[in-house]
């Protein structure tokens, strides 16, 4: 299956690791990999913060780049829900590249859903031998409804102890550029869900968004917690061999 | 009670950020929250049918706003059969004007009110008071709220933001008539505010209501309420003003049942409400003026994004779940509808001219918890969005994100940016300057990689 990496800019820029971690793993089950050089990034900041001309530029771009591939996969479920619940939207039908949103944004999955509905595999043959939990979030959970895809994932991870995560489906409080156009409550939103994190016990705290986790990292980092943050693709490449 | 939301100063990031602080208000508010979210969840899931019901709510709302021209006319017209008077108000000041003058043409100088949100919209006793009018609100809530000389801060329980412990205080200095020995048990609460209450119902000639719904086909107005007090006040006075959205009609009674089935579930977390009053004009003997309100409402039915807003029953379950309201409260938001309806429905009412009501679209992290406990299945996180699209932004901003799209819009430009960002990566501070220092305030930044993964692909990968 001939798959295209769409790394997200975020990804891109501050996170290469879960962009490598994601090409191992897919060849590991036997994808070929591509990586189209000319995706940028989807658009989702400049529409969520009201600058649609720019985030409708972006999606025409973004459309262009990934047509034609069997299957676009991020490591982001905000960026997947982005591109297949808001593109059709934001797009709208008979207007420009509505055609190119159509034959694309269905193809584009988050990591976890592609793995366990387009391979069907569950264990992905995985080694990380640490406490885990899970912060699932928002647009993986009430846009994409991953429910517990990536549950099933880690609970398949030799070694891997899965330990719930207390009122897991509340925000975190990033929120995009919601986090530095209310730190308050941003702030305290973030404070809250690391105290249920760190209510655990865990050594590592995972999701399928950097974002999220840049927002939880940051806070855990500033108090000294002790507790890691890792993006869902990184543990999941994790082997007996590499880890 | 002081003054109406109409004009309130400052922006929500402000407000928010005075209300976080507040660890009493926090610690009232999460547990008032999570309590009525609990039950709310309990009672829908009792329901194999709610995505039905909720489907069903949403068409049956929408299709009523397409023809509401016609569905207004017929229920005019039943009001009128039924011997009700039926009046027509454009904006606040005329549905104030229309209300005052009834009021004052029974000679009448006091009014019991039922709880009512169009009738807090318009700052109805505010204007009554100008008068020389006075209204005494019934609903406990309410009641703290006024007596408090305080703002509501939620639409289904307005006094959220009080514990016990206020409210006795309150009490104890605004009701010369309660015994010093009040107890903060909730029990002796409320029976002090019966007693104080018990005896304007028997004494007040005219009641002003708001109304849940009403009926096109009949002519029939619908109140739920918890406490009864709404019952007195629609059946004791002889005359009765209801003051209502024109959003709020039903085509017929039949769709009522839909509706009775969403509400207190949605609302209070119950099966059903305690009192349910329907009226169809007026009996003998008694008088029943209907104010139809639009206030903003025709502008927001002309846009086809936000129009959605007007299917809301104001249940108050987006708020009862909103992260961002569970920590700042309703005040923040100034308007009596806070949360995530108010932050998509104030905007659309009063436009966004002022910094408050431009700020309002952005009171949200967009979690879409909202959306999924709407029983009208408004998709609040989209109007947000559109409304972002059509709020003024500032000029840093501007400039910050054409910078942003513009080396976004091109891998090269892209390419250069990261690269430029790893050469200076030892230098960047642990606090940012400016309006960047929102981030480091409070979290760290995170580390820039030697190499984007762009570049490493190119290195490594590349075929």
């Amino acid at each position: 299956m001939r798959v295209a990496l769409f790394i997200t800019c975020v990804n891109d820029t501050l996170f290469p690791g879960t962009g490598k971690a994601v090409v191992s793993l897919l060849r590991r089950l036997g994808c070929e990999v591509d990586f189209p050089a000319a995706q940028t990034c989807c658009g989702q900041m400049h529409v969520n913060t009201g600058y649609r001309a720019d985030g409708v530029r972006l999606a025409r771009h973004f459309t262009e780049v990934f047509s034609g591939y069997d299957a676009v996969v991020a490591p982001s479920g905000s960026c997947a829900a982005m591109v297949r619940e808001q593109y059709p939207k934001l797009v709208r039908p008979g207007s420009r590249g509505a055609a190119a949103v159509a034959e694309v944004a269905p193809k584009v999955y988050e990591l976890s859903e592609f793995l366990v509905d387009v391979l069907k595999v569950e264990d992905v043959g995985a080694y990380f031998p640490h406490r885990v939990t899970y912060h699932p979030t928002c647009h993986s959970l009430r846009g994409l409804r991953l429910g517990d895809r990536p549950a099933r994932l880690l609970s398949r991870v030799r070694g891997l102890e899965l330990v719930p995560l207390p009122a897991a489906d509340e925000c975190c409080g990033f929120g995009g550029t919601f986090a530095v156009k209310n730190p308050a409550v941003s702030a305290a939103m973030g404070a809250d869900k690391v105290r249920n994190v760190l209510g655990t016990g865990v050594e590592v705290l995972c999701a399928a968004d950097n974002s999220c986790l840049m927002h939880l990292g940051g806070t855990l980092d500033r108090q000294k917690a002790g507790v890691r943050v890792m993006h869902l693709a990184e543990i999941l490449a994790t082997t007996e061999a590499t880890g | 009670m002081s003054g109406t939301f109409l004009g309130m100063p400052g922006n929500f990031p402000k407000n928010a950020e005075k209300a976080v602080q507040n660890s009493q208000l926090r610690f009232n508010l999460r547990k008032a929250t999570h309590t009525i979210r609990g039950k709310r969840a309990s009672v829908v899931a009792e329901l194999p049918d709610w995505k039905e019901l909720r489907a069903a709510a949403k068409a049956v709302k929408d299709e009523t706003l397409r023809h509401l021209d016609r569905y207004l006319v017929q229920l005019e017209e039943a009001v009128t059969r039924a011997g009700g008077h039926v009046h027509w108000a454009r904006d606040a000041a005329e549905a104030n004007r229309i209300v005052t003058g009834l009021v004052q043409a029974t000679g009448e100088s006091e009014v019991v009110k039922v709880k009512s949100m169009a009738t807090q919209e318009i700052g109805l006793n505010e204007a009554l008071a100008e008068h020389g009018i006075t209204a005494y609100e019934t609903d406990l809530a309410e009641l703290i709220v006024q007596l408090g000389d305080d703002f509501p801060s939620h639409i289904l329980v307005p006094a959220i933001h009080r514990n016990r412990a206020e409210i006795r205080e309150i009490f104890l200095e605004k009701m010369p008539e309660t015994p010093d020995g009040l107890s903060d048990e909730p029990a002796a609460l409320a029976e002090a505010a019966r007693l104080h209450l018990r005896e304007r119902f028997l004494r007040s000639k005219v009641a002003i209501s708001g109304a849940n719904f009403m009926i096109a086909e009949t002519g029939t107005l619908v109140v739920l309420e918890s406490e009864g007090n709404g019952r007195m006040c629609l059946t004791l006075p002889e005359t009765l003003i209801s003051v209502v959205g024109i959003e709020k009609l039903l085509p017929s009674w039949r769709d009522l049942e839909i509706f009775l089935q969403l509400l207190p579930r949605s609302s209070t977390g119950e099966r059903m409400n305690p009192y349910t009053s329907m009226w169809t004009g007026a009996t003998e003997g008694q008088e029943f003026h209907l104010v139809l309100l639009d206030n903003g409402r025709t502008d927001v039915l002309a846009d086809e994004v936000g129009r959605q807003a007007l299917r809301c029953i104001r249940c108050s379950a987006c708020l009862n779940v909103c992260p961002v309201y569970e920590r700042t409260g309703g005040h923040a938001y100034g308007s009596v509808y806070p949360g995530p309806i108010g932050a998509i429905l104030t905007p659309q009412l009063r436009g966004m001219g002022s910094e408050l009501d431009a700020s309002l679209p952005y009171a949200s992290s967009l979690c879409g918890a909202c959306f999924d406990v709407c029983p009208v299945a408004i998709d609040i996180p989209e109007v947000l969005v559109d409304l972002r699209a059509k709020a003024p932004h500032g000029a840093a901003e501007r400039a910050g994100m054409r910078v942003a799209g513009w080396v976004l819009g091109d891998e090269a430009r892209l390419a250069k940016a990261q690269r430029l960002a790893s050469r200076v990566r030892g230098l960047v501070p642990r606090r940012l300057p400016g309006p960047l220092s929102a981030w480091t305030d409070t979290r760290d930044l995170p580390e820039i990689p030697e190499e984007s993964f762009r570049d490493w692909w190119e290195r490594h990968e590349r075929p």
